[in-house]
């Protein structure tokens, strides 16, 4: 390995840095009262109290899942803080009242909350550990009748949506992490885009962990009613510690008839240090209901962070002629695991389904695809294609590749495509003859392999993603 | 003072001595041939040259356009101005030809203080150098020798060569698995990009490539060695007795 490359694999994760900002964070552990807690600080309505009581009682009941193929020290549920706040957020007025260390937190990850200097086009939730900093765009999306806010924002101002649309896609028993979420759950993104409404511009939440020992647990809701159409972006990051962090998050999709949904995730959670030291434990839960005739989700995602990875972005398709899609890149270097896929449920009529899965082993990193494939009886000329690669670099990682498929209907046709290839010496070799540099060549060879997920993202977020995954994978070739 | 001076260049790979004792100086100007049976080590010459990390270099030294050669990276050496052209051309799936030169190409101009060139003024350059090569443009948007026959990969490298326009072109066995109509095409390609102040080693193992493209000095390896080196005539001759009379010479030589 030549001291070029040494250098770079030591490169700190940028992120890293703690922001130093009062917080009124309650004290570890969790019981019914502090769900109770929770609740009352938010200020909610009895219904979603009583919701996510019975969302605590039942996680109670439930046992971690262990199925996926990664390896953790057990989680003390009751050393987990479960709800930190800035301070000076309390007010959650407009933007111009944001405590300025937040804003300058948010700068330095390249997110400008300033409305006069924000990106044009893209409209930003600043979710800091428990809640949300702030929102921008609201007036301009305000005069399309489109809804974007904090999820407690919502419960106040739109509560009859919020309570006819939670949990009607991730149900509150769904499994252990998403259970523990809705009983706990503090803040997250709401987005409600009305009947025959095309939003023109990228709505996106930026998370942010920063408190130590504090879990993260925001829900996130996206509704586009008939005919509208939003296109969703996510990104994350959390300062580098020592300890493990625990991020147990809910995204819930709906599509109306002719609605479509499109959710990017650029994930950046810190990984670990080298010697798989910290890091967050990403346990999330995201699906997606196509729900209407002719509706379509799509999910892309980039999942580059966090020491574990367990989520699989799905979509039911209860619709006729619903599409649902899967664009995934999952980067793993050092000792970080990724077990994560997809499942598509076909319910309805001439439904299709496409799941396109790249996976990037590095250092001693072991990346999994697991992936359902489910035709319901009534699903007449269902359709799925699946194609999973999987690129090795390196000879100490692991890629590992779980499909399963489940046709009751025999109208359906499924084609599954796989390949596992590995980034050689020659092909390195190959581009320095041209005079391009290890780390350039790595990163031209590693963006062609992941082209066809690339091309889905928004352009601001592929080229984020392409150079994200050049700074991942940096020095994993000696 | 020569483009390229090898002295005494000794490389072994996973501890087998492959090279043992390769010295050859090429002028500007020139194109030399390196012929020799198979496993005499001119592929290895051409890697090492190259700087592909397989193989350990034990003893001698390299001095390109007079400077240590054996001390640059891969890409330096590229940059300078050294081209390999691949025996086995690598693909890089979903990198278009396009992406892939622009990249090599901008590299190498930024490495000489040039500034990048962008997307459109490429394309025209790419344009006069794909008729070169006898290509088709829709090549330019295929991924970098993915699914591309022999003959394809054998004229993109030549292509490549023809873009990049270095100061030294290695072709190693280009010929190998060409039919006499890409031979000619490469031949061409190599010929036009002549120019007095830069060279060509072209190691091939039959003589035919030589038909098209006249070497000033032909030169033959065996067993690791230079056994002979000679003019054009030198080829013409190994074609008609074949390499058996230096392999004896050579044994003979290297006995104790």
């Amino acid at each position: 390995m030549s001291a070029s490359i040494e250098t770079l694999v030591n490169r700190e994760y940028p992120y890293g840095f703690v922001t130093d900002i009062e917080s009124d964070t309650i004290p570890r552990g969790l019981d019914e009262d502090v769900v109770r807690l929770i609740s009352a600080k938010k200020g909610e309505p009895d219904f979603l109290l009583d919701w996510r009581l019975k969302a605590y009682r039942r996680w109670l009941t439930m046992t971690e899942p262990h199925w996926a193929n990664v390896k953790y020290p057990p989680i003390d549920y009751q050393n987990v803080i479960y709800y930190s706040a800035p301070k000076s957020v309390n007010s959650l007025g407009s933007l111009a009242e944001v405590d300025p260390e937040l804003l300058r937190t948010y700068e330095r990850l390249g997110i400008s909350l300033n409305e006069q200097k924000r990106i044009s086009g893209v409209a930003v939730d600043a979710i800091f550990d428990s809640v949300s900093v702030g929102t921008t765009m609201k007036a301009e999306l305000g005069k399309l009748g489109i809804i974007f806010c904090s999820f407690g924002e919502a419960v106040r101002e739109h509560p009859e949506l919020v309570e006819k649309y939670l949990g009607t896609v991730v149900p509150h028993s769904d499994n252990f992490f998403a259970a523990l979420n809705a009983a706990v759950f503090s803040d997250g993104s709401f987005c409600y885009v009305p009947k025959g409404v095309t939003c023109p511009m990228e709505l996106s939440t930026y998370f942010r962990i920063n408190s130590e020992s504090t879990g993260q647990f925001e829900r996130t809701l996206i509704i586009a009613d008939e005919g509208a159409y939003v296109s969703y972006l996510e990104g994350c990051t959390a300062p580098r510690r020592d300890t493990n962090q625990l991020h147990a998050a809910v995204v819930e999709l709906v599509a109306l008839d002719n609605a479509t949904v499109k959710y990017s995730t650029v994930q950046n959670w810190y990984a670990g240090d080298s010697e798989g030291k910290g890091g967050i434990f990403n346990f999330v839960t995201k699906r997606g209901k196509a729900a209407g005739v002719n509706s379509k989700i799509s999910w892309t995602q980039v999942e580059t962070g966090s020491a574990i990875t367990w989520k699989y972005p799905s979509v039911i398709l209860q619709g006729d002629n619903s599409t649902g899609e899967f664009y995934s890149v999952a980067v793993v270097n050092n000792h970080q695991q990724a077990d994560t896929g997809t499942k598509m449920i076909h319910i309805g009529k001439n439904t299709k389904s496409t799941i396109i899965s790249k996976g990037i082993s590095a250092g001693q990193g072991n990346n999994s695809y697991r992936g359902r494939v489910k035709v319901l009886p009534k699903a007449e000329h269902a359709r799925n294609y699946t194609q999973c690669d999987s690129m090795l670099i390196g000879n100490r990682c692991g890629a590992h590749t779980f499909p399963y498929i489940e046709v009751q209907n025999d109208t359906a046709t499924l084609e599954h495509e796989a390949s596992t290839s590995k980034i050689g010496e020659d092909q390195i070799f190959y581009c320095k003859q041209r005079g391009l540099n290890a780390e350039h060549a790595i990163s031209l060879i590693v963006s062609g392999f992941c082209k066809e997920v690339f091309q889905n993202l928004p352009m601001e977020f592929a080229l984020e993603a392409q150079q994200l995954l050049g700074i991942t994978l940096e020095g994993s070739v000696g | 003072m020569a483009l390229l001076e090898i002295h005494d260049l000794h490389a072994s790979v996973d501890g087998t001595e492959i090279l043992r004792g390769v010295s050859l100086a090429v002028n500007q100007g020139e194109i030399h041939a390196v012929m020799g049976p198979n496993g005499s080590g001119k592929s290895t010459l051409a890697q090492v040259l190259a700087g592909h990390p397989a193989y350990d270099v034990t003893e001698g030294t390299v001095q390109y356009d007079g400077e240590d050669l054996l001390a640059m990276d891969p890409e330096e050496r590229a940059q300078k101005g050294l081209f390999l052209a691949f025996q086995y051309p690598v693909e890089i799936p979903g990198v278009t030809n396009a992406y892939f030169l622009r990249a090599a190409y901008n590299e190498i101009r930024k490495a000489r203080g040039l500034d990048e060139i962008d997307p459109m003024e490429f394309h025209d350059l790419m344009e006069r150098r794909l008729a070169l090569v006898d290509m088709e443009p829709a090549m330019l948007s295929r991924s970098v020798n993915a699914g591309f026959s022999g003959g394809e990969k054998k004229r993109n490298e030549i292509l490549q060569m023809a873009v990049l326009e270095p100061r030294l072109a290695i072709l190693d066995e280009t010929d190998s698995g060409l039919d006499i109509d890409a031979l000619r095409v490469v031949a061409h390609g190599v010929n036009s990009l002549k120019r007095p102040d830069n060279a060509t080693i072209v190691v091939t193992h039959y003589q035919r490539l030589l038909n098209y493209i006249i070497p000033d000095a032909v030169h033959v390896l065996v067993q690791g060695r230079i056994a002979r080196s000679g003019g054009k005539d030198l080829a013409l001759e190994l074609e008609a007795r074949g390499y058996d009379w230096l392999t004896a010479d050579a044994s003979a030589y290297s006995a104790p």
